[in-house]
């Protein structure tokens, strides 16, 4: 009795082919490849970075300062010039990617983790209690967040981790209105009343039932956002209420080459450069995900890899 | 309608109270004036004159107690670096970020709704693909970044445009130009896949079949009806303009709203920043108010 109601795993054995895997319809897509290549080399450099080349993006060298990029005589590490300390600008990209991506991520995580479960239990739950929790994300879009950053990062020391709170509490309305209209219609589905008549608890229902239906859209929006975090962490170093030197991040960087925009371009270009490109990256990503978690949209991209191969 | 606009301006009004509460006690926070403004080594006797003129050596209620009696006259104090009340300072630079926001916008929704509207009348087309490059890379590149590179290329080393400051028309060219990128790529997409949706419904096949021509069926009968989700994006980002173009005010010195807001953030200059808040809310309230209206009067099944 019950197998007919629960949840159709063994279907795979009645399809007469098997559903290509994400792996080949991920190299399918020229677009989404070259993003995760280019993704997996950033989280590499976040990851070792520091080690490696921590000591080459903070020699300082007087004699080598404002280096121009692509000349090969000072060494390949000075392939995209140096900076005004005579730092190479390839090293400290590099090392800086740790502190970009761990800000991002924590935040992200941090926001979608609290923001996910706000909008399960304001989508599951009565009115007044819904209510709260909504206003509750009024009153946080309402809030200049330039103020809030700056009030935040007074009060504390601008270090990392209050730099991810400030950026975690502007974010979590986003998670919280998603994941609130997806429980919303999820809610009336029938395999939820299922649920319900058969005795399962509203956290049952809520975390087993509902959960798995909206972790697909919050991934999406996740690596959306995880571009969008970026852009603002960027934003609040350049105007120096972010992270501050002697740590390093892509925007910080952007902003230390501003006063030298006459004489060395490349200063504030690569920083720049590398965000556009992570960003671009995570955008393309995104939309891959979104069509690849849809099942109704699904087939359109196991289409295109069986066209790609007869 | 008059009951719509009077229960949307009670809650409004409310929010708005709540957001300068919060503003003035949290803003209390970040620390003392008198350490900002005076010598290091200034005495206490004078750190004392210096709170007591300017009413911050009252304990924070009393404070309080006089903010709201002010606020209801629209004296917010005067401004502690200028010297002049600071309602006034925020006047003044309230109609330039009025017009930076106003122009952009405009040329941000002609430019969007033309390329838009082509993207749709054939999906996968040459105009298709312009315009997700387009919006792909505009929500991908960061705003100040924009702002220096175009600074370099077009002030630097071509020298066409002044790099920064006001006071020739040139001079407005570089802040829009940037503003322009983000809400075109965005608005861009919502004009196209409300475009593509709309060109495929009845009252299109209805038109066609009479006989219209392709141009007007697009412009006319499938714009109009498009144009709803547009106009709530693009009253969104027009929000964001009018918040303060803070990052592009500042790296073009433009005295707008932006630059004025986070350089009192930075000089704990409150009674600016409050009437600067004040004011930019009660401006992004009634724009909201506007564009209910224009529902109303795009679409005659919307009633209040």
């Amino acid at each position: 009795m019950t197998q007919s109601i629960g949840p159709a795993t063994g279907t795979a054995d009645e399809t007469p082919t098997r559903p290509p895997g994400l792996l080949s319809l991920l190299l399918a897509d020229k677009f989404a490849t070259a993003a995760v290549v280019f993704l997996t080399l950033v989280v590499f450099s976040a990851v070792f970075g520091p080690a490696l080349l921590g000591d080459a993006a903070s020699k300082v060298a007087f004699r080598g300062r404002n280096i121009a990029p692509f000349q090969f005589e000072h060494g390949w590490l000075m392939i995209l010039g140096s900076d005004s300390l005579g730092r190479s600008i390839l090293a400290r990209i590099v090392v800086a990617a740790q502190n970009t991506m761990l800000v991002a991520f924590l935040t992200v995580v941090s926001a979608g983790l609290i923001g996910g479960t706000l909008g399960l239990i304001a989508g599951y739950s009565r009115k007044l209690m819904s209510d709260v929790i909504l206003r509750l994300a009024d009153v946080i879009m309402s809030f200049p967040s330039l103020l809030l950053a700056v009030i935040v990062l007074y009060m504390l020391e601008p270090a990392v981790g209050n730099l991810v709170l400030v950026l975690a509490i502007t974010r979590i309305p986003i998670y919280l209105r998603t994941t609130r209209a997806e429980v919303l219609e999820i809610r009336e589905r029938m395999f939820v009343q299922a649920a319900k008549v058969m005795g399962a608890s509203n956290m049952r229902i809520t975390f087993v039932h509902i959960l798995p239906m909206v972790l697909p859209t919050l991934l999406t929006i996740a690596t959306l956002d995880f571009a969008f975090v970026m852009l603002a962490e960027s934003s609040l170093s350049f105007l120096g209420i972010g992270i501050q030197p002697p740590e390093i991040t892509w925007g910080l960087m952007v902003a230390q080459g501003r006063p030298y925009m006459n004489q060395a371009w490349w200063l504030s270009f690569w920083p720049g450069l590398t965000i556009v490109l992570t960003t671009m990256s995570l955008n393309l990503l995104s939309n891959w995900l979104r069509t690849v978690l849809d099942p109704t949209q699904r087939w359109r991209l196991e289409q295109r890899k069986e066209a790609a191969n007869g | 309608m008059g009951r719509f606009v009077l229960r949307r301006s009670l809650f409004s009004l409310f929010s708005l109270f709540g957001l300068l509460v919060l503003v003035f006690f949290l803003s209390r926070l970040t620390g003392d004036p008198a350490a900002l403004y005076l010598p290091v080594d200034a005495p206490e006797s004078v750190r004392q004159a210096f709170r007591e003129a300017r009413g911050l050596d009252a304990p924070l209620l009393a404070q309080f107690g006089d903010f709201l009696v002010n606020l209801v006259q629209f004296d917010f104090g005067d401004s502690l670096r200028r010297q002049r009340p600071a309602f006034d300072v925020v006047i003044e630079a309230f109609p330039w970020t009025l017009a930076l926001a106003g122009i952009t916008m405009a040329l941000v929704l002609v430019a969007a709704i033309v390329l838009g509207a082509l993207a749709a009348m054939k999906v996968g087309g040459i105009f298709d693909r312009i315009s997700s490059v387009i919006s792909l890379t505009a929500a991908s590149a960061p705003d100040f970044w924009i702002a220096l590179m175009a600074i370099f290329i077009f002030a630097v080393a071509l020298g066409w445009v002044p790099t920064s400051g006001t006071g020739t028309p040139w001079h407005w060219i570089l802040p829009i130009g940037v503003l322009f990128v983000r809400p075109f790529g965005l608005i861009l997409q919502v004009v196209r896949s409300s475009m593509i949706t709309a060109l495929s419904s009845a009252y299109v096949k209805t038109a066609r079949a009479k006989g219209v021509r392709q141009r007007a069926i697009t412009f006319v009968h499938a714009l109009r009806n498009a144009m709803l989700p547009v106009i709530t994006v693009a009253g969104d980002q027009a929000a964001g303009l009018l918040n303060g173009a803070v990052v592009v005010e500042t790296v073009f010195g433009f005295p707008g709203i932006g630059k004025l807001m986070i350089d009192s953030i930075l000089q704990r200059d409150f009674a600016v920043v409050l009437a600067a808040i004040m004011l930019t809310s009660l401006a992004i309230f009634l724009m909201n108010l506007l564009i209910d209206l224009t529902y109303a009067f795009l679409d005659p099944r919307i009633r209040y």
